[in-house]
């Protein structure tokens, strides 16, 4: 059991609204992402849900109960912190046993859970070393192993993985993952990489300036962003977006070039519209007639691809390319795009045009 | 003073790609620098040795002339005329002693149990006009105690707290609150909040969390603080000599006072007197010392 429902949730510091009427609900037992750039309120979301922080207005629902007035342990929730704050005169051992002390749990039970967790987690050397005495990566999965050797209603967890390094931080992933298959329970997971989001969801919530933008699967933000914003968020490198209109079955570009219109849209003539492109739905290869014209402009070799950078007129296209693909800066090349995967944003609202005819 | 001498004197082989002439000019300097700071020293340091040499001095050896620097002889007298009544049982120097330690530990006791939580409050809540209030508590200690000592006089003797302990303890208590406060906030505000919402989420209330992990984080910074009030709460005069008047009740800075005055002073009682006062002090200012660097370290506590 743990479901986590929040409804209205706002909160401003002096004249910074963190939140404007933040609504999410997260099933139970789902890997839950809050994605959002910084100070997009994802942490304070957090907090407001761990009966950390006073909410100016909206209410806390766990397991359909409310409990927006309840104190932080009442909840029944675990939490790893961003810092890890983990008891600095305290050994791991005690880290981790801490949430089971608090709810007076006999000590051969606390001795037999803190060994699970720590065999789980690959720990065990560590558990009479204090926090000063760790690394960035082992103070990480203490806190961890103090989350998780509860079972609470849901375990919350703010960027745990953000002070790791790459290569670190892409194995916690993996083993975040594998940890939530074999322990089942619901995580709320906050962070500001795309990458963790897209990786490790069931369901992505994406959050801009304390108003959610679009939740969805992984699978649902990338392909059908919402808007023009979370379109440019999410995916790396970043959506290209081009400024045109539609004008019978042509799409015209303010920089002059044309295509042929999507089937699927239904924009009236002359109306503002911004198109969107994936790099990975643009090729420097010819095929089709759907193409842009454009001249070099740079090359980001990224090992197993190439990034293009193409410049259309003062716009500039990302386009993915094969790690062979060589060309000069300055040379004219074309730009063959994939239209059943492009995307149409209103330019006034920034909204994404109804795709229902796709 | 010791630092800056060492300082004065490796300055010349720190300074060792200098010419030849510049480096003899340059240990000359720190020559005439160890010399000054030396007479410095022995200016600042005068009044001390005299009042220790005077107060192990005979009598007819304290008032020879010329003063007798060296060639006395050693008496342990006046210390024992400080404690021991001249009709036997203790002196009234030795109550005035035990009332200082009572007045002083009593008052520092209540200023940090009073103080240390509304720093804790201050430092993790939000507040209405904090600064205000914070403001407002700083600004009881702009009036030096003579300006205030006519109205709490008056407050006092309604009160029949004039010549009364507890009446000393009381007004050191609220001049020591507010120091104690400002001070522990400081040392508050460098423990992360984090710990205590950690401790929440384990299942402890907001006290609980306070008391077993925000608290043991904090005792250099209580012991740092405690130990000023603490010196406060000894030296202090001006409210001592207004409020109190019999020697049951008198703290030791009034009581030494009060030796001088008569038609003959006892010098050498005078100055053991003030010896086996500063004492404490000078041991307390060690502690600060110490207790004062584990204080600054607190802030590099690995996160």
């Amino acid at each position: 059991m743990g479901t986590v429902a929040v409804h209205g949730l706002r909160k401003s510091f002096g004249k910074v609204q963190a939140l404007d009427g933040v609504t999410l609900d997260v099933p139970d037992g789902s890997f839950f992402v809050v994605l959002g750039p910084s100070g997009a309120g994802k942490t304070t979301t957090l907090r407001a849900i761990a009966g950390l922080e006073k909410l100016d207005a909206g209410s806390v629902h766990l397991d359909g109960r409310d409990a927006t007035g309840d104190t932080p342990a009442a909840r029944d929730l675990a939490m790893v912190f961003q810092s890890y704050a983990l008891y600095p005169r305290r050994t791991a051992y005690e880290n981790i046993a801490s949430p089971l002390r608090a709810r007076r749990c006999s000590s051969s039970e606390i001795a037999a859970a803190v060994e699970q967790m720590s065999s789980l987690l690959h720990i065990e050397r560590l558990l009479q070393r204090r926090p000063a005495q760790m690394s960035g990566g082992e103070m990480q999965r203490v806190a961890l192993a103090r989350a998780l050797v509860r079972r609470p209603r849901a375990f919350l967890m703010d960027e745990p993985l953000t002070n790791l390094d790459l290569k670190l931080r892409v194995e916690m992933r993996t083993e975040l993952t594998r940890i939530h298959r074999s322990l089942g329970g619901t995580f709320v997971y906050v962070t500001n990489d795309q990458v963790e989001a897209l990786s490790m969801a069931d369901q992505v919530a994406v959050l801009k300036e304390g108003k959610v933008q679009q939740v969805g699967t992984p699978t649902e933000v990338y392909e059908r962003p919402a808007n023009q914003w979370v379109a440019g968020f999410v995916g790396s490198p970043s959506i290209s977006l081009l400024a045109c209109h539609a004008e019978g079955d042509r799409l015209v570009g303010a920089e002059g070039w044309t295509l042929p219109r999507p089937r699927w849209t239904t924009a009236e003539d002359r109306r503002p519209l911004l198109l969107g492109l994936r790099a990975e739905d643009l090729s420097v290869e010819r095929r089709g007639d759907a193409s842009l014209p454009g001249e070099l402009y740079g090359l980001e070799p990224l090992g197993d691809r190439t990034v293009v950078d193409v410049q259309v007129g003062t716009e500039m296209l990302k386009v993915k390319a094969r790690p062979t693909f060589t060309a000069t800066p300055g040379e004219r090349l074309h730009v063959t795009v994939d239209l059943d995967r492009a995307h149409l944003f209103d330019a006034g609202t920034g909204l994404a045009l109804s795709e229902t005819g796709r | 003073m010791a630092v800056s001498v060492d300082e004065a004197v490796s300055a010349g082989p720190g300074r060792d790609h200098t010419p030849p002439t510049r480096r003899r000019s340059g240990r000359g300097r720190a020559v005439l620098e160890v010399a000054l700071l030396t007479v410095l020293a022995v200016v600042m340091l005068f009044p001390v040795l005299w009042m220790i040499e005077t107060s192990i001095k005979e009598n007819r050896d304290v008032y020879a002339i010329p003063a007798k620097f060296f060639d006395f002889k050693v008496t342990l007298d006046h210390f024992k005329d400080v404690f021991a009544g001249s009709g036997g049982g203790r002196s009234a120097l030795s109550v005035s002693f035990l009332n200082s330690v009572v007045v002083a530990g009593v008052s520092t006791a209540l200023a940090t149990v009073l103080g240390v939580p509304a720093a804790w409050a201050y430092s993790r809540f939000s507040v209405k006009a904090k600064k205000d209030q914070l403001f407002f508590i700083l600004s009881t200690r702009f009036m030096p105690p003579v300006v205030v000592v006519i109205p709490i006089f008056l407050m006092y003797r309604q009160l029949g707290l004039i010549d009364n302990k507890l009446g000393l303890i009381l007004i050191y208590t609220a001049f020591n609150v507010p120091f104690t406060i400002w001070m522990m906030k400081g040392f508050v505000d460098e423990v992360p909040a984090e710990y205590e919402d950690a401790a929440m989420l384990d299942g402890y209330t907001r006290l609980q969390a306070f008391w077993k992990f925000t608290l043991p984080l904090l005792l250099p910074g209580i012991a740092a603080t405690a130990v000023f009030a603490l010196i406060f709460s000894w030296n202090e005069f001006v409210f001592a000599i207004f409020l109190t008047s019999s020697d049951s009740v008198r703290t030791a800075p009034p009581a030494i006072a009060g030796l001088i005055g008569g038609t003959t002073v006892d010098w050498g009682l005078v100055a053991a007197a003030s010896v086996v006062f500063a004492l404490p002090v000078l041991v307390f200012a060690y502690l600060v010392r110490k207790h004062l660097v584990a204080g600054v370290t607190l802030g590099a506590v690995r996160r």
